[in-house]
């Protein structure tokens, strides 16, 4: 490859390098000052990602993180921000539960594409119900997606405890065991679950959606211009609400996977925080689906340190917020001007 | 005479409506200036995590409770600086802040979760404490926060619409062409706007760890921060209106503590979700028109276009 | 009182100002004429501090001043009233004018400076109410307030530029009286404008510019419309707008209005009860003061407003309920004053706008089909013999005319039937403008209907075959082709005249 050819793919890696480095040097301070061996915590880190297994974790955590980013970022092609992931997360891991715990006994072909489409299903209805507020112009969809975030969680909590609850269980409420047909395929003898494929899957449609369809274009029509779009005959309402539906189904798409793929019940705390994970995600790359690929793998490195720091370090889960934070603050400070 | 629930209710709805009106005051003025501060969250948390802390470490609550309101201002400052000096995207920044406030309030918090505190000392006046009602309730048994609400609520409106002070922040939030022209420096008003509005929410989540509960737990606000910012929207950026909104959703959750309390049949999940789809309702019957009760220069921020 | 020497400035390529000698003296109306991108704006903000001069000085009362920006002007004394209102619509007058008082007290002082703006506004003919809402106010009121604001805050120059370009005749009437009254307590006034009727009616001195240098300069009374024309445009005089002849026949409505009402929100007209036809091979112009409802009409014809009564006719059919993207399939054109904010989105290149509004026509499977769309926009361009720009630059890189140019060609490109026009020639420069004009001309002579809105007169005078006034909101004139003079449009324009027709 020429210089000029090589140049336009190395120069936003290099800078997404450097922005995940100065965060990093941000995030060391901030654990000195709090009494913590930044070199240590670093070093426990990589140990644990290290191995063939460390690895494949890093794919499991990679798996929900693609799909609330494709969440962010189809909505926001329209100009929408969704930052509901969260809950749209929540009700599809409670849709698909519905689906695998009410539904007769089916052999597994049947069962999986059954259960990933409630799981689609309730996060493009949970995302819906903002998405009609906002095409009607009564509430701001950033704050009716936020809020929802508060409310699935507990309608979670609620089915656990009530109607779903798993007789005899364990120290933690949960549902019961889904049948295996409902259970996602795992590889080899790692975690890494079909849930993959799916969000590989969802990604390649994005992309094929926006780029290269019509309803692509009128979708960045709406984002670039929505009164022109208007004007011009595209029916924006209708897009707003379709748009913000698929994408929290996507949303709805990593509940059902984290559901069915890794914990094979339906239980409480399903996500720290993928959604807003997710958010960041899709920001940082711009809507761009290599950039998301990108980022959700940085991703799922930090917070599998977060992980680690957290039993080694004796540091809350929490503080890898922090470092989040720390990205989106120079990544946001970086460009005087630009606002998206 | 008043039943003891909604006794209970009316005294709750004071106690928890503190922390939301300030919360919402320190939104309204920085929404005035045309800042949407959708890290409130995180602000309110620092405020909280700070407040516990350092009262843990010196056994000084008024010490705990100047360091939260110390802490929420540099926290707008931060907050400032990456909206108004770098002119990064208004929401993205602000969640930006929610995730550092998470992160920050659970590292200042961790090492004295289940410390116990002295917490802010509450005082009656001897003569409504003599009235039989309200002596057997919590009724007007209140820190010096809760007594200051109402009275930093009228402040914050008579700064906001008496004084060139408040003029020129209001100018800046509907026209920073039309404020500049008039020879002022919006951003020297945005960082002040921020810089009172930031100490405001300091002290709103401090009220939460130092009085409301003597705990620390993280994300204890529980998305307070953005039902104060649904509230200043609901009071029309006015925050005399901001009042009411307050008692309104501190009533509620006070009502799903006392219901909670007396053993209702309603799951506690249900009662959880109420502040949030009390909200989200309330801003469905009156959102739509609260547009042009906005600052001018909220409209790209907040509702996308215009 | 200020003197402007040799002032030059330049903007790229552009020689905007070319050594500009002006005097302002005390107690005079100073009219600065020029056509459109004679450089008017540009000195005007240099005295006003908005900008820096590449070369040349102004001196206050002899002084050389120091303008680095607009408040250093104030500080002297220099006030402007610009086209574009810096008032704040959210807040009432009284805090508007105290935004920008001098000694403003730290806790606001409202009944005395209440009483200041009655003062001054009795004085000079100004008198608005101080509580009122400035959203709540009309344009001319509006003005107002923005010249109070200057007086209150003891501006002794005073600098308007194109006042009267939002005030219907009557109204300018007004603003004259309080030209002389100002000029009567000593105050100088320079009117920047390029109409020459009002130059002629008030100003006391006259400076012509054209393409960025004096032209010539008169004292008082010393000049002609006929040598100021002359000025102005240079030896070709000119354009003398053509009066072109009606098409006769081709009388069949394409589009009516029967009864139709639409409810405006906040700051927006409501439209009562209106019925306009508009009929094939002909060019209806209305006629209106800003905010008469001349947007809410053309979006209601569009589809983009719905009707709360009446209906809305296409052909002889009943499109009252038709989608915006109905009305675009059968032959509803949209050209708007402002194409960058109507019609086109920014972000995309000029072959993905040209593709937005076409429907499904050129569509291959879920794709779009780029090279019949390129082929029959090519095509459209030809036949309006427009260059077409290099279809992927960002659209947001073309100049006005270019992108105006772009979205005519994409709405042409399918014959359409009715050319609804919302100030199309607002902010091009004159040919630009005359070409855009030819170009609905010539579709009108194709069999075309075409609403042209315009706040221009004497481009409505050019251009229409019928004329209708539209005031807040009701239909309160029509005239066919040459039978009205301005002065009765304009007083329907602002209400002060009975229905005359419709």
């Amino acid at each position: 490859m020429s210089e000029t050819a090589l140049r336009p793919i190395l120069r936003p890696i290099l800078r997404h390098t450097l922005v995940a480095g100065a965060a990093l040097a941000l995030f060391s301070a901030i654990l000195l000052v709090a009494g913590k061996n930044p070199l240590q915590a670093a070093a426990d880190s990589f140990r644990s990602m290290a191995s063939v297994y460390g690895f494949s974790e890093l794919l499991v955590r990679m798996t929900p993180l693609i799909l609330t980013a494709v969440a962010v970022a189809l909505p926001s092609r329209l100009g929408l921000i969704n930052v509901g992931g969260e809950g749209q997360l929540y009700m599809g891991a409670w849709m698909a539960t519905a689906g695998a715990l009410w539904f007769p006994p089916l052999p597994r072909w049947a069962m999986l594409p059954l259960v990933a489409a409630m799981g689609f299903l309730g996060g493009a209805l949970w995302a819906a119900i903002p998405g009609i507020l906002r095409a009607a112009k009564l509430v701001n969809e950033t704050i009716a997606t936020l809020l929802l975030n508060y409310v699935a969680p507990l309608i979670v909590s609620y089915s656990i405890f009530g109607p779903w609850k798993a007789l005899g269980s364990s120290a933690y409420p949960e549902s019961p065991a889904y049948p295996d047909a409902a259970l996602l395929p795992t590889f080899f003898e790692t975690r890494v679950h079909g849930g993959l494929i799916l969000a590989l899957l969802a990604l390649l449609a994005y992309w094929l959606l926006v780029d290269k369809t019509r309803w692509g274009l009128q979708m960045r029509a709406i984002g670039g211009n929505a009164e022109a779009a208007q004007r011009l005959g595209i029916p924006v309402a209708m897009f707003l609400v379709a748009a913000l539906a698929l994408g929290g189904g996507m949303a709805g798409l990593a509940g059902m996977g984290e559901a069915m793929g890794v914990h094979g019940r339906l239980r409480q705390g399903l996500s720290p925080g993928f959604g807003f994970t997710g958010f960041l995600i899709a920001w940082l790359a711009g809507g761009r689906p290599l950039g998301i690929l990108f980022m959700a793998f940085l991703f799922a490195i930090i917070t599998a340190a977060g992980d680690t720091l957290q039993i080694t370090q004796g540091l809350p889960f929490s503080v890898v917020n922090i470092l989040l934070a720390m990205i989106l603050f120079i990544v946001l400070a970086r460009r005087p001007g630009a606002s998206r | 005479m008043m039943t003891p629930l909604a006794l209970g209710v009316l005294a709750g709805a004071v106690l928890s409506g503190t922390s939301l009106l300030y919360a919402t005051l320190g939104e309204t003025l920085v929404e005035r200036s045309g800042i949407v501060n959708l890290g409130l969250e995180g602000v309110l948390l620092m405020g909280a995590s700070v407040g516990f802390s350092v009262t843990a470490v010196t056994g000084n609550p008024w010490i705990g409770l100047a360091a939260a309101a110390l802490t929420g201002g540099l926290a707008n400052a931060l907050f400032g600086w990456l909206v108004v000096l770098r002119k990064a995207n208004q929401l993205a920044s602000g969640l930006a802040m929610m995730f550092f406030g998470f992160g920050l309030s659970a590292l200042v918090g961790a090492p004295h979760v289940g410390a116990v505190i002295v917490g802010l000392p509450k005082w009656r006046p001897a003569w409504l404490a003599a009235l039989p009602w309200v002596s057997a309730s919590t009724l007007f048994n209140y820190d010096l926060l809760t007594w200051l609400a109402l009275p930093v609520a009228l402040l914050v409106w008579w700064v906001l619409f008496k004084t060139r002070w408040g003029l020129g922040v209001r100018a800046v939030g509907e026209s920073p062409g039309a404020a500049y022209a008039s020879g002022r420096n919006p951003a020297v008003l945005q960082f002040q706007a921020l810089g009172f509005g930031g100490v405001l929410a300091g002290l709103a989540g401090a009220h939460l760890s130092l009085s409301l509960t003597l705990t620390w737990a993280e994300y204890m606000t529980a998305g307070r921060g953005f039902i104060a910012i649904a509230l200043v929207i609901f009071s029309k950026w006015n925050p005399l209106r901001a009042v009411a909104g307050a008692l309104l959703f501190g009533g509620a959750e006070a009502l799903q503590l006392q219901l909670q309390a007396r053993g209702s049949l309603i799951s506690p999940f249900i009662l959880d979700m109420m502040p949030y789809v009390l909200t989200l309702l309330v801003l469905l019957a009156w959102g739509g028109s609260r547009r042009l009760a906005a600052p001018a220069g909220l409209g790209r921020t907040f509702f996308g276009s215009e | 009182m200020l003197t402007v020497r040799g002032v030059s400035k330049r903007y790229g390529s552009v020689l905007a100002n070319d050594g500009i000698d002006l005097t302002l003296n005390a107690g005079e109306v100073h009219a600065l004429l020029g056509e459109n991108g004679a450089g008017k704006s540009t000195l005007s903000k240099i005295i006003y501090g908005y900008t820096r001069p590449d070369a040349g000085e102004i001196l206050l009362g002899g002084e050389p001043a120091r303008l680095r920006s607009p408040r250093d002007a104030r500080a002297l004394g220099i006030g402007m009233v610009f086209q574009n209102f810096m008032l704040i619509p959210a807040l009432s007058v009284l805090e508007n004018v105290a935004l920008f008082l001098k000694d403003l007290p730290l806790v606001l002082d409202q009944e005395g400076i209440a009483g200041r703006i009655r003062a001054i506004g009795g004085r000079f003919g100004l008198q608005v109410d101080p509580h009122a809402l400035v959203r709540q106010l009309s344009v001319g009121d509006r003005q107002k307030v923005e010249i109070l604001k200057l007086l209150l805050a003891e501006a002794r120059i005073l600098i308007f530029d194109e006042p009267t370009k939002v005030l219907a005749p009557h109204e300018v009437e007004g603003l004259f009286q309080v030209f002389a009254a100002l000029k009567a307590e000593g105050y100088a006034i320079l009117f920047i404008t390029h109409k020459l009727r009002e130059v002629v009616a008030c100003a006391d001195r006259i400076t012509v510019l054209r393409q960025g240098r004096v032209a010539g300069g008169f004292g008082p009374g010393e000049a002609q419309v006929g040598t100021l024309v002359k000025m102005m445009f240079g030896e070709s005089g000119g354009e003398a707008p053509a009066a072109t002849a009606p098409v006769g026949g081709g009388t069949r409505p394409i589009l009516e209005l029967r009864g139709a009402s639409a409810r405006g929100a906040g700051s927006e007209t409501t439209l009562q009860g209106l019925n306009l036809t508009i009929h094939e091979g002909e060019v209806l112009g209305l006629a209106g003061v800003s905010g008469s409802g001349q947007k809410e009409l053309g979006d209601l014809i569009l589809g983009l407003r719905p009707l709360t009564g009446g209906s809305r006719w296409f052909r002889g059919e009943d499109a009252s309920s038709w989608s915006i993207a109905r009305l675009r399939e059968r032959g509803v054109a949209f050209v708007p004053e402002d194409a960058l904010a109507m019609a086109a989105v920014p972000g995309m290149s000029v072959r993905e706008n040209l593709s937005l509004g076409t429907g499904a026509v050129y569509r291959r499977g879920l794709a779009v089909d780029w090279r019949a769309l390129e082929a029959a926009m090519g095509a459209s361009f030809e036949a309006l013999a427009f260059p077409m720009p290099p279809l992927d630059s960002p659209i947001a890189a073309l100049s006005g005319g270019n992108l105006q140019r772009v979205v005519i060609a994409r709405e042409m490109a399918h014959g359409p039937s009715l050319i609804i026009a919302l100030y199309p020639t607002r902010g091009l420069d004159a040919r630009s403008a005359a070409s855009v004009r030819d170009l609905l001309r010539r579709a009108r002579d194709g069999g075309a209907g075409v609403l042209f809105i315009s706040e221009d007169l004497e481009e409505l005078a050019e251009m229409s075959d019928r004329l209708l006034v539209l005031f807040q909101g009701a239909l309160v004139g029509e005239f066919p082709r040459g039978s009205w003079r301005l002065e009765d449009v304009g007083r329907l324009m602002t209400g002060s005249e009975e229905v005359a027709g419709v």
